[in-house]
């Protein structure tokens, strides 16, 4: 007896110490190319041409933002994303609300078989609708707007899926005094289920905009000039101008992109990250 | 009297369904359904997108498809790239969640690190891993001078830039993972490892008979899901290779957009993305079928 309590600690602290190195190591290589990020856009064209590369500059060179920013129009680029990924998000969770809510709480014949349609959609890769959604924006003269770029992927599946589910959770008690007070299908959604959904809705927003933010295939696709486009396209086009750019302006550039999906993911990475866990949202 | 307030609730009922389902079924329509049947028919022209003519040429675009050599190095650029990505992430993240699961001094913050990959721009990604590849300035030189060996060119290289876009998958998708793997683990009751205790059952023997049969249906989910999302990986291909050199690192959906957007053969890219959606559906039909008999619960 005596001989396993005393070989169990040090074992013990062997495994805690071994955990350690592994979430250690495992975190420095995830963080790696972050730090890389930041200190080139900090260091001068002559640090970033040596080898073996410095960890740190040895003066900061802030004014490596100011060259990247004139790039390319960054501040059009940033209000191009705002637009369509906020107007997105508003379209599309209140189309999954309305959706979700007729799911769960309203009566129709067909109600079964129309929720296996929509969940069928989810099956189906956004890639096969690259070239018929291009041809149908030609034909609504969309090309290159922002409905173009945002009213193609305002459809909700798995948004409505979620809301349903959670629409579903909520005692129908409430919903028959709802009823009962007289209530419509419009004012139960907006009184008594929505504000219920809160934390979910919270997630799925979030979720949301980081999704439209840092979308790339089908902005590049539908816009065609430089005043049109969004951030990641922007940047993916600064990278292919003509002219010889430095790492560090590049650097630079990237962390406007960057930035902001960065700040909401540290603010609200807990409710992320449970949200995820839960299978509350899709990957 | 009954009948009437009944029938006029049911109406009320059913023009409210079709209210708030209309916007979505109308955008799914058109921006989802729709594109399987008019790929299907443009798969059988020749089109450049522009010119109001479309030139019938029945299964041609098929058979130039399955001739096309490079469509066959696509595939298979493709196919490796999402076996080796989805089996590598899938044991990075398992081993960093079985670690998590010991309730560690500072998990939560490793967590939050681990996780930060998912939700940043693929695009500003790519761009930095380019530099950290850089065959005579980048990180990577150095890292592997320092283990003492020679780093190649790996983008530009025809046996390394499919490798160097699995290392970039991996590291972007090891997070995701790693949280639902966690969340496998949590579910699992730990009266069943109390009772191994008592049996006096190895860590090692408690990883292979209890906690890898029992996390089985977030595997089987992850490996599916990473499967198909990895079919489906184009931004930091496409910002990082370009598909190249020679195509070496060209996968399906680059390919459907250089054929479309870049060469303007919507015919012929529209058969692409018919096998890519017929490829999807088989896995997700394949995974239907297999998750009742392959999973322990």
């Amino acid at each position: 007896m005596g001989n396993v309590a005393k070989k169990r600690p040090f074992r013990w602290y062997l495994g805690r110490l071994g955990t350690q190195i592994i979430l250690l190591t495992i975190s420095l290589v995830i963080g790696l190319p972050f730090f890389w990020m930041v200190t080139t856009s900090l260091k001068s064209p002559a640090e970033v041409a040596i080898f073996p590369p410095i960890w740190w500059p040895k003066v900061i060179r802030w004014d490596n933002f100011i060259t990247a920013w004139n790039l390319a129009p960054f501040g059009r680029f940033y209000l191009n994303s705002t637009i369509t990924a906020s107007t997105g998000v508003v379209l599309e969770v209140a189309i999954a609300s309305l959706s979700a809510y007729a799911f769960a709480r309203i009566r129709f014949k067909y109600r079964d078989i129309l929720f296996l349609v929509m969940l069928a959609a989810m099956m189906i890769p956004s890639q096969i609708g690259l070239i018929p959604n291009y041809v149908v924006l030609k034909h609504l003269r969309w090309i290159n707007t922002y409905q173009g770029i945002v009213i193609p992927h305002v459809s909700s599946v798995f948004g409505a899926f979620l809301l349903r589910q959670y629409f579903l959770s909520v005692p129908s008690a409430l919903y028959d005094a709802a009823e009962i007070e007289g209530l419509g299908h419009v004012q139960t959604l907006f009184y008594i289920a929505l504000p219920l959904a809160r934390p979910v809705l919270g997630t799925l927003v979030l979720y949301l905009f980081l999704a439209k933010w840092n979308s790339y295939l089908w902005p590049l696709i539908v816009t065609n000039t430089q005043s049109m486009r969004t951030l990641p396209v922007g940047l993916a086009m600064v990278r292919t101008a003509e002219y010889a750019i430095g790492p560090e302006h590049l650097m630079a550039a990237s962390l406007f992109v960057l930035v902001p999906p960065l700040i909401v993911y540290f603010i609200a990475q807990k409710q992320l990250i449970e949200g995820i866990a839960a299978g509350a949202v899709k990957g | 009297m009954k009948r009437l307030r009944m029938s006029r609730r049911a109406r009320r009922d059913m023009f409210a369904f079709i209210g708030f389902t209309a916007p979505n079924f109308l955008l799914l329509g058109v921006f989802v359904f729709w594109p399987i049947i008019y790929s299907l028919y443009l798969s059988f022209f020749k089109w450049n997108m522009i010119s109001p003519k479309k030139t019938f040429l029945g299964v041609a675009n098929y058979q130039a498809l399955f001739s096309d050599p490079v469509f066959w190095q696509v595939t298979r650029n493709t196919l490796t790239l999402a076996l080796f990505t989805v089996f590598i992430k899938l044991a990075i993240a398992l081993t960093i969640a079985l670690q998590l699961n010991r309730n560690p001094k500072g998990g939560s913050i490793y967590r939050a690190i681990i996780f930060s990959p998912t939700f940043t721009t693929s695009v500003a990604v790519a761009m930095v891993w380019t530099w950290i590849f850089e065959p005579t300035y980048g990180l990577f030189r150095y890292l592997f001078r320092a283990l003492g060996s020679t780093s190649p060119d790996w983008v530009h290289s025809v046996q390394w830039s499919l490798p160097a876009v699995i290392i970039v998958l991996i590291w972007s998708g090891i997070g995701y993972d790693m949280v639902l793997f966690l969340a496998g683990l949590k579910n699992i009751p730990l009266e069943i490892y109390d009772a191994a205790l008592v049996d006096g059952v190895s860590p090692w023997q408690n990883f292979i008979y209890i906690t890898f049969p029992l996390l089985s249906p977030t595997t089987f989910f992850l490996t599916i899901t990473s499967f198909i999302g990895a079919l489906k990986a184009f931004d930091i291909i496409s910002i990082m290779t370009e598909g190249g050199p020679l195509n070496t690192s060209n996968v399906y959906v680059l390919y459907l957009y250089q054929n479309a957007f870049q060469w303007f053969k919507t015919g012929y890219a529209s058969a692409i993305s018919l096998i890519l959606f017929l490829l999807i559906m088989i896995i997700t039909l394949i995974q239907n079928k297999l998750a009742s008999r392959w999973v322990h619960y």
